[in-house]
């Protein structure tokens, strides 16, 4: 038993040096966000943290005949005063090539965490948007969008 | 890149919240698309823009490809007192655009 825990423990001690060799490359891989699929950019954002469900209001058209572009705006219910805030609000479009949309960040004189754009669609899809708060927590929620036309050309 | 857009509520007060709406042109071309000889058309997009008002940080945005072409911003900004703004973006060649407007308080 002795004798034969030996190669296994080595080949443990091997295998922990891949992976610590994977992790340093880390970085470098997820900032190449065209190899990111959606739940990475997801695991990102979140880290461990569970986010609380259903909270940032997300206004996007049911349909979007263009998928080039799409009109959203997304909002969360805050006070914004230095107890309680969004920090960070991050938009995620899970069947886009690149699913990492845009990243918009409020301050003390934002008032409202409101932000409004445009986003391409590739395609009939999940937007995923997570709201950081200042204390840390995390929001979610996610609309469906349906898209005749796709968007992101190619 | 071409010239911004800016639109501000013409006259405010103290302790509103107002918002900011902002276009600039500029193709967002994603580096996905191939030209007609099948060559991969290279990234060129705006992928910041930041709005600072008195020298403070209003808000920012940092802007991928799923972000259409003339890119439309519209955030809020709760009035401190009367002030300017200023707007920048930056494209994925360095190229920056900045933009300043004052602010009218009553």
């Amino acid at each position: 038993m002795v004798l034969s825990s030996k190669p296994d423990r080595r080949k443990f001690t091997l295998g922990a040096t891949a992976s610590a060799a994977i992790v340093g490359l880390a970085p470098a891989l997820l900032a190449q966000e065209a190899a990111e699929g959606w739940e990475q950019a997801v695991k990102r954002v979140l880290g461990d943290a569970k986010p609380i469900e259903g909270k940032p209001l997300i206004d996007l058209p049911e349909i979007a005949e263009n998928g080039n572009t799409v009109p959203f705006t997304v909002s969360v219910d805050s006070p914004m005063s230095e107890t309680d805030n969004v920090r960070t609000i991050y938009i995620i479009a899970t069947a886009n090539p690149q699913p990492g949309v845009a990243t918009f960040h409020f301050s003390p004189l934002s008032g409202k965490a409101t932000v409004a754009s445009r986003m391409r669609l590739a395609k009939t899809q999940d937007v995923l948007v997570i709201a950081e708060l200042g204390d840390g927590r995390f929001l979610m929620s996610k609309r469906n969008v349906k898209v005749t036309i796709g968007g992101c050309g190619g | 890149m071409a010239k911004a857009r800016i639109k501000l509520p013409e006259s405010t007060k103290i302790g509103d919240v107002i918002e900011i709406k902002t276009l600039i042109s500029h193709v967002m071309e994603t580096g996905q698309r191939k030209d007609a000889d099948g060559k991969p058309i290279p990234r060129s997009i705006i992928n910041s823009f930041q709005a600072t008002f008195a020298g403070e940080q209003v808000f920012a945005a940092e802007l991928h490809p799923g972000i259409s072409a003339n890119p439309y911003l519209s955030f809020f900004m709760k009035v401190p007192g009367p002030g300017e703004l200023e707007f920048t973006w930056i494209d994925d060649a360095g190229v920056r655009v900045v933009e300043k407007m004052k602010l009218n308080v009553v």
